[in-house]
């Protein structure tokens, strides 16, 4: 069985981002990018799935600039076999990116697709679903656990109250929640044999896909500042402080 | 302009968070119309008929949408959609997994987790973890949006008299299959809706400490409990309890959290609380420089005294 990893590259998690002065967006020149997490576990599923004898070919493919690629080889250093990038420098909305994506599906077949819940950027939350639905095919977001048993999917989803365990038919779409598993740290080795894999470039425009935005960001602005706090000495102050000067309890 | 909002339920009652994006909806304006897509719903649809500010509920009902599947409340949404220029759902984890599925249907962007409606086709919305907000306006026809609850003050659960309209369900898609849900039922309040909420960290070093010394603070003051990733991660507490970027957003009138670095993934959840107390040994942990009180203190002692003398 072939499995989809759709992979993006995402400025890293550790990163405190800041303001453009001129509001019209973060500034990301100079600071680390990476794989977005939730798409790192992505990447781990599917090879642990390959370790299990289920999935026999691993593409990942991710939709952006040139430096994407970069991403790619990181998949592949994880355990991807082989890389796509739809290289554009166009601004990508998740509508854009599942259309895309749902054009490389009808080339490649996998039977599984397996993208992170969402990206720590835009924090959308939206692709897999949106690709799911382009394609009519089922959909178990959130995943903790995956296990695949002939043609059906049995996928625990983190919902609000707790789990909630679904069937879903395959070809199917996953995405990842953070309990899924701990992603693997890809080896000097594996990242030396990652450098010869196969990485395919292709345009939009090749896919058929108009990735025009629909929405416009007008305005970015840093959120309001908290005003900056106190240190109590003791249990007793807090207390006090509590209930007299902030009357919550 | 109509709005339609998806509302998530349990067939008898509404969930609170509904009661926000009806609060969103009328800070669109024009009309809202509320769809309650369930299996023996009628309660639900009764009880979205009487918030104050719904003109009219469409009631779907049908053994597709017993289990509330993503797929077959999409294509009810989508079989209903005419006439919206407006479709809102809650930033649950049921709303987010609807909503853009929704969207793709009608071949429209979706707005996730909007914070402040600007107008009918502009919304604040949080990016990078609550780093940034931006301002985004929408060129589609119809918005189709998810809505932060603790951002929109709860429409009231009376003094509406919407009319009811029977709607025919949708078949079941066939492709997704309930099989079982482990919900822990109990008797606090909902993390996302409660007015204090405690929660702990890593610094608890187990699950039997999450108990023995978060849970009786939480008693005291009638709280919800809660967790950061590394405490749900190392298997203190159900990942129902997350709070964060990730996880669940709260805005309580009192936050306290115990063991807590403050990683901006945590902050994310959280710093929109009225009042944050932090109780953290590490006077450098990163939560002071949100906390409104701070007690540098071991919680092992700290917390329980605080239990003791409430
Ligand atoms: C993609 C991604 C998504 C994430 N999403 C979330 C999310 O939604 N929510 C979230 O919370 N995190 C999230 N994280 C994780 C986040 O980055 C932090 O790792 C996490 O919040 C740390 O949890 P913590 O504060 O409990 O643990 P730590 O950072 O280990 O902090 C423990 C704290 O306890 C204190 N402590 C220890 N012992 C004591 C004691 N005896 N008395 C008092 N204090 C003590 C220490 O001083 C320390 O400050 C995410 C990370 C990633 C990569």
């Amino acid at each position: 069985m072939k499995v989809l990893v759709p992979v993006k590259r995402v400025v890293d998690y550790n990163v405190k981002v800041r303001v453009k002065s001129d509001n019209t967006g973060v500034d990301i020149a100079n600071v680390k990018m990476s794989m977005n997490p939730f798409c790192e576990i992505a990447v781990e599923e599917a090879v642990r799935l390959k370790e299990k004898g289920i999935a026999t070919e691993i593409v990942a493919v991710s939709a952006g600039v040139a430096q994407c690629q970069e991403t790619l080889r990181n998949a592949m250093a994880i355990g991807a076999d082989r890389g796509i990038l739809i290289e554009t420098d166009a601004e990508l909305q998740p509508l854009a990116v599942a259309k895309l994506l749902k054009a490389v599906v009808e080339r490649e077949q996998p039977r599984l697709v397996i993208l992170g819940k969402q990206a720590i950027d835009d924090d959308a939350n939206q692709t897999g679903q949106m690709l799911a639905a382009l394609l009519g095919w089922g959909q178990a977001t959130f995943a903790s656990k995956v296990e695949i048993d002939g043609g059906v999917a049995r996928v625990t989803c983190e919902v609000d109250g707790g789990l909630e365990t679904v069937l879903v038919n395959l070809p199917a779409i996953v995405t990842t929640d953070l309990r899924l598993n701990e992603p693997r740290y890809a080896t000097l080795p594996n990242i030396m044999k990652a450098k010869k894999k196969p990485l395919e470039t292709v345009k939009p425009v090749d896919l058929g896909v108009d990735v025009t935005p629909r929405l416009t960001v007008l305005r970015v602005e840093e959120p309001p500042k908290r005003q900056g706090g106190i240190k109590v000495p003791d249990v007793a102050t807090l207390i006090e402080k509590l209930r007299n000067e902030a009357k919550v309890i | 302009m109509r709005c339609l909002v998806i509302a998530e339920h349990d067939n008898q009652s509404l969930k609170a968070a509904t009661l926000n994006v009806v609060s969103a909806a009328a800070a669109i304006g024009g009309e809202i119309h509320v769809l309650v897509a369930g299996e023996n719903a009628a309660g639900a649809a009764q009880a979205a008929a009487s918030v104050a500010g719904v003109a009219k509920v469409l009631h779907a009902d049908g053994p597709a949408h017993a289990h509330r599947l993503p797929e077959n409340a999409a294509a009810q949404v989508v079989a209903n959609a005419a006439g919206y220029t407006h479709i809102l759902a809650p930033a649950t984890a049921y709303g987010k997994a609807l909503a853009p599925r929704v969207a793709a249907l009608l071949d429209v962007a979706q707005v996730s987790d909007i914070l402040k409606v600007v107008d009918a086709d502009t919304f604040v919305r949080p990016i990078y973890a609550g780093n940034a907000y931006a301002t985004v306006k929408s060129s589609d026809g119809v918005k189709v949006i998810t809505v932060r609850g603790t951002a929109f003050a709860a429409a009231a659960t009376t003094g509406g008299s919407a009319t009811i309209e029977t709607v025919a369900a949708v078949a079941d898609t066939g492709t997704t299959r309930f099989v079982s849900a482990e919900i822990v039922k109990s008797e606090r309040p909902e993390l996302t809706a409660a007015r204090i909420v405690v929660t702990g960290g890593r610094g608890l070093g187990s699950g039997e400490n999450y108990q023995k010394i978060i849970i009786p603070l939480a008693d005291k003051l009638g709280a919800a409990i809660g967790a950061s990733r590394a405490a749900v991660d190392a298997g203190y507490v159900p990942n129902d309890y997350q709070v964060g970027q990730t996880g669940k957003i709260v805005a309580p009138d009192l936050y306290v959290a115990v063991g807590v670095s403050g990683a901006i993934q945590h902050l994310a959840g959280m710093k929109d609380s009225k009042v944050i107390v932090a109780i953290n040994k590490d006077p450098d942990a990163p939560i002071f420089s949100v906390a409104d009180y701070g007690l540098v203190a071991d919680l092992f002692e700290a917390v329980p005294e605080l239990t003791a003398k409430l």
